[in-house]
């Protein structure tokens, strides 16, 4: 069980890091901010919520997997609010050259 | 096990790192922005894989702290730049 519970981790926390490579690459590579946003959303929600999934059952006990689990939902929430704003930002930096 | 958690945080940072480079080469501000947000959900990532490399919990707590503080910062940057780049593009939300 123990093993099994191991493999999920690192699973789950390599995809994570994975995500975190993929937004990297995409800030730096993509064309225009708005698609630099999308690929810097995917790092924010799936590679944080990956990595908190792969550390759960590591977790000490139910206050501290819950912890984890705010965690995750305040950088979503916090990331789509983000995200808004500085699209919003952006395409007003777009509008006056 | 603690070695491949500390080898991820450690990937972790190093791809945050080196998305920096986009605060150095902006073009916009929006830009240089985003890569501090990157930062932000990368330093929690970071903090989370620590505290369960290492067992220190509170290193959880400081995660959360960051998770506020990274949402407050972008929030910071939008207010401040709409008030000095002139008017909202879809219209007067903001009175």
């Amino acid at each position: 069980m123990s093993l099994v519970l191991d493999i999920f981790t690192v699973v789950a926390v390599g995809a994570g890091a994975f995500f975190f490579l993929a937004g990297t690459v995409g800030l730096l590579r993509f064309p225009d901010p708005l698609t630099r946003l999308h690929a810097l959303s995917k790092a924010d929600n799936l590679g944080v919520g990956l990595i908190v999934l792969g550390l759960l059952p590591r977790a000490d006990g139910p206050i501290s997997a819950l912890k984890l689990i705010v965690v995750w939902l305040l950088v979503q929430s916090a990331g789509a609010t983000v995200s808004q704003l500085i699209a919003r930002a952006a395409r007003r930096g777009m509008s006056q050259p | 096990m603690a070695e491949f958690l500390l080898a991820s945080s450690g990937f972790v940072l190093a791809m945050v790192a080196v998305g920096l480079i986009r605060v150095l080469h902006g073009p916009a501000n929006a830009d240089r922005m985003m890569a501090t947000q990157l930062f932000g959900t990368g330093g929690i990532a970071v903090l989370l894989l620590m505290a369960a490399a290492t067992n220190v919990t509170a290193l959880i707590d400081v995660a959360l702290l960051m998770a506020l503080l990274a949402a407050f910062a972008a929030v910071a940057f939008v207010i401040g730049g709409a008030r000095s780049d002139g008017p909202d593009p879809e219209g007067a939300e903001r009175s």
